[in-house]
């Protein structure tokens, strides 16, 4: 066996590449004009984005009866690609937060990216309760301002939770994910000669000096906003599993649902960054910041919250039995052997079991093999909050009531549309803004910290 | 070495500017630390270090106070936590109580959710606003050390010192003499930028102004006044539905509000019994009201919905309907003034001439309220000597 010297730290970035270096490898995709590939992506993204948008005009033209949703299935697809993106946006502040908080060097060659994933998921997962309300254009409402009616909302209520829960997550991640743009912006300011770019970098950096007077602060703010991330992360995900826990539905009525919706939602980000991170680094030639440890990493994570998830479907089940609660009881037998069957043996299989194939060390450092797993993983997903939705509200107490649900052309339009924006955005940002962070990688090449003063890898 | 701002100025105006600061560029984290250390043994204390990353150790090294923002955090999140609790206590308790659920209005764990994350957005956004603009004054690009070769350097690969021209110690060749100790190349002077007076009265910028105003204003009322109103966004007050006060083309007479059957008698009350017959039969009809205040108020207000637009509001006869029908006679005449309370309720629910029957529009209670009423106006124009007396 291998020993290992557990009191040095591993390098975070192969190499030992100087200062200007990564500054030209990171600023490269904004400096050069677009590649073949990119090309092609954006025309594929920029269609799903029109196509999918034509769905959404037309339900804004003729209303949400052009969806699946019906009595009693009157949440569908709209909930289910809300309950999704919102999940998809969690892995970016884990890693930005989070990691952070745990002192995670390696965050650092990915986090600026994940949180750029966590914005533009939110703004796709913020796309469908506002068209779910039917006149996207009262949506002001949803906030408490004081209107002509004289009425307020309604504080005791999750699904007002939820408004307060995903405009702040939005909103902080937005302002977290700019603050670590700032000292980027200035650099990419100063070495720049067009002039509309410098115009812009100017405007967005501020006036940013990089003075030690300034880090402080900064720093200290950086950490701040960190702490507050965290907790916020894990309320985002509470509260949207309480749009459901809160109800009396079988299938929906239990305590364990946040911490559930929580692993799941890490699950599903970490499935997506992976996905998007191995395209990048492939495409602007980064594998020496974004390297395979990044990777394998993060694979180790999503082994890990993947199992957290196969413990929660089976205590459902488990509990489903011990309850003796005869509608919960059958709401988990209808699941697994009922007419959405296939449903929920897809989310299994690719939940539970397909991941389990990052055991083994090859799998989890091979490019391939762990690209498709990790689009498995969110396909699971997917599928799981289609099976939590839309099974418990197709077969709830009343045989009598019973019905089932069967998207339309509209649905699948839209969930297109969002992948589409989700796409066009991670396009428009690798090439517009700097998608690794520039000081901070900096910061933690070897020998980039004071020696006597043990900052960094020692050989 | 020239800048890129000096050589803009030219040499010549050099020699007039005020200097801002001097300042060095040093190559590796280690000489940047020894130097903020000599910097502070030398005394200076208006002096700063410029790195493209946080060097470890430098707050230290630089004698720093520690940051206080997290101070602006605590107070900004903690106004955020009280305002968000304190409103919601105030929607559900005072402003709209509504019982949810049979809980009592002041629910407050429920209130826990919507306080966490106000708290949280007010604090980190609090947090860096002040930051940005209080603890760095920025935006700030007009600052001296901006478009220099300086800037350059520290933005990328190198690590600057610049000591301050308000620095008590301040002295152009003592500052070369000890950047260079210190091991610093590219020594550079930075001087004070001209100040240009902004331009408020622009006639530029007010008509940009005016232009921004007058669009704004105009797509807002656009959208409230108009676009609101037209499809799709009026579908759901398109509804087939009877409308009150409206023609219908559903009936044959044309109206979109209807009377009861005829004949229909109400639970609970027995017909009038003297419908369609002549006055003269009328007896033992006695006003079932009191003669009070509230009464008379009800009938003030009946009477000026229903009886005014053809009598007036003062009985007078004086018709506000333009002689679209012909005018009825005063209410003060001696007929009316001498004719029981009967005789004037039978009117009311009869009719009498051109006057239709009221009793589907007015109740029975209504019509012996605005029969006081019609006393109180009687009253008014013929009063007797002792309600001089009674007011006194």
């Amino acid at each position: 066996m291998r020993t290992f010297d557990y009191t040095q730290e591993l390098p975070v970035v192969d190499g030992q590449p100087s200062a200007k270096a990564i500054d030209d490898v990171v600023s490269k995709p904004l400096d050069t004009k677009p590649g073949k590939v990119w090309k092609i992506l954006i025309t594929i993204t920029s269609l799903m984005l029109l196509v999918g948008g034509g769905a959404l005009v037309w339900t804004f033209y003729k209303g949400i009866g052009v969806w699946g949703n019906n009595q009693p299935v009157s949440w569908g697809f709209d909930i289910v690609n809300f309950v999704f993106w919102v999940g998809i946006g969690h892995a970016g502040t884990l890693i930005s937060a989070i990691l952070f908080l745990l002192r995670q060097r390696w965050r650092t060659g990915i986090a600026r990216f994940a949180e750029a994933m966590t914005i533009f998921a939110v703004m796709c997962a913020g796309i469908f309760p506002a068209i779910h309300t039917g006149r996207a254009w009262l949506d002001g409402y949803l906030f408490p301002y004081p209107n002509a009616n004289h009425i307020w909302v309604n504080f005791t209520s999750p699904l007002l939770w939820d408004v307060f829960a995903v405009s702040t997550y939005f909103t902080v991640s937005l302002v977290f994910w700019y603050i670590g743009l700032i000292p980027d912006f200035a650099t990419l300011r100063d070495r720049t000669d067009n002039k509309l770019k410098k115009t812009i970098y100017t405007i967005f950096s501020l006036g940013w000096r990089h003075s030690t007077r300034h880090w402080q602060h900064y720093e200290k703010t950086y950490m701040i906003l960190a702490g507050f991330a965290t907790p916020l992360v894990l309320s985002v995900h509470t509260i949207v599993s309480f749009d459901f826990a809160v109800s009396v539905i079988p299938g929906w009525h239990t305590t364990i649902f946040p911490p559930y919706f929580v692993a799941g939602a890490v699950f599903s980000g970490f499935a997506m960054v992976q996905n998007v991170l191995i395209f990048v680094r492939q495409a602007f030639n980064m594998k020496h910041i974004i390297t395979i440890k990044h990777l394998e990493r993060m694979n180790q994570i999503i082994i890990l919250v993947g199992t957290m998830v196969g413990y929660a479907y089976a205590m459902e089940f488990f509990i489903a039995w011990y309850s003796g609660n005869q509608f919960e009881t059958f709401t988990f037998i209808n699941r697994a052997f009922g007419p959405y069957a296939w449903a929920y043996w897809i989310m299994v299989s690719c939940n539970v079991i397909l991941p389990q194939l990052f055991w083994s060390k090859k799998i989890r450092t091979t490019i391939v093999p762990m690209f498709i797993i990790g689009i498995i993983v969110n396909i699971g997903m997917w599928f799981e909050r289609f099976v939590i939705i839309v099974t418990s509200l197709s077969r709830d107490f009343l045989p009598s009531s019973w019905g089932m649900y069967t998207p339309t052309i509209y649905d699948l339009g839209i969930l297109m549309f969002s992948f589409g924006l989700f796409f066009t955005n991670v396009l428009i940002f690798v090439k517009t803004m700097p998608s690794v962070s520039i000081s901070e990688v900096k910061a933690v090449v070897d020998g980039a910290q004071p020696s006597h003063r043990g900052g960094g890898h020692h050989e | 070495m020239l800048t890129e701002r000096s050589r803009r100025i030219g040499e010549a105006d050099i020699m007039n500017k005020k200097i801002y600061s001097i300042g060095g560029l040093f190559d590796t984290p280690d000489s940047i630390i020894h130097a903020a250390e000599e910097a502070v043994k030398e005394g200076y204390t208006k002096f700063d270090v410029n790195t493209p990353y946080p060097v470890h150790g430098m707050e230290s090294a630089m004698k720093l106070k520690p940051s206080l923002i997290g101070l602006v955090t605590l107070f900004v999140g903690l106004s955020g936590a009280a305002f968000a609790f304190m409103f919601m206590y105030w929607v559900s308790v005072v402003d709209y109580p509504l019982i949810i659920g049979g809980k009592p209005f002041f629910s407050w764990p429920a209130f826990v959710p919507v306080t966490f994350e106000v708290t949280v957005l007010s604090a980190a956004v609090g947090t860096v606003a002040v930051m940005i603009a209080m603890f760095f004054k920025f935006p700030n690009n007009a600052h001296p050390l901006h478009d220099t070769n300086y800037m350059k350097h520290v933005s990328s690969d190198r690590f600057g010192l610049n000591v301050v021209a308000i620095d008590p110690l301040f002295d152009e060749s003592k500052v070369k003499d000890f950047l260079s100790r210190a091991g610093a190349k590219d020594i550079e002077i930075f001087y004070e930028p001209e100040r240009k007076p902004i331009r408020v009265f622009d006639p530029k910028f007010i008509g940009l102004l005016v232009v921004i105003a007058t669009v704004t204003a105009g797509v807002t009322y656009f959208t409230l006044n108009k676009l609101l109103y037209m499809p799709p966004f009026t579908w759901m007050a398109e509804q087939d539905r009877l409308s009150s006060q409206s023609q219908n083309a559903m009936f044959t007479d044309g109206f979109g509000m209807r009377n009861p059957v005829e004949g229909t008698v109400a639970r609970g009350f027995t017909p009038y019994e003297f419908k369609g017959q002549p006055d003269s039969v009328v007896r033992n009809l006695s006003n079932p009201l009191p003669f009070s205040k509230e009464v008379i108020d009800r009938g003030k207000m009946r009477f000026d919905t229903y009886c005014s637009p053809c009598h007036g509001y003062f009985g007078k006869g004086d018709s506000r309907l333009n002689g679209q029908f012909p005018n009825p006679p005063t209410l003060h005449s001696d007929k009316v003034r001498n004719w029981p309370d009967g005789n004037i309720y039978h009117v009311i629910t009869n009719g009498q001439n051109v006057m239709p029957s009221y009793d589907k529009q007015i109740t029975r209670d209504d019509r012996w309220a605005i029969i006081h009423y019609i006393r109180v106006l009687q009253r008014s124009l013929n009063a007797k000597d002792t309600d001089l007396e009674t007011k006194k």
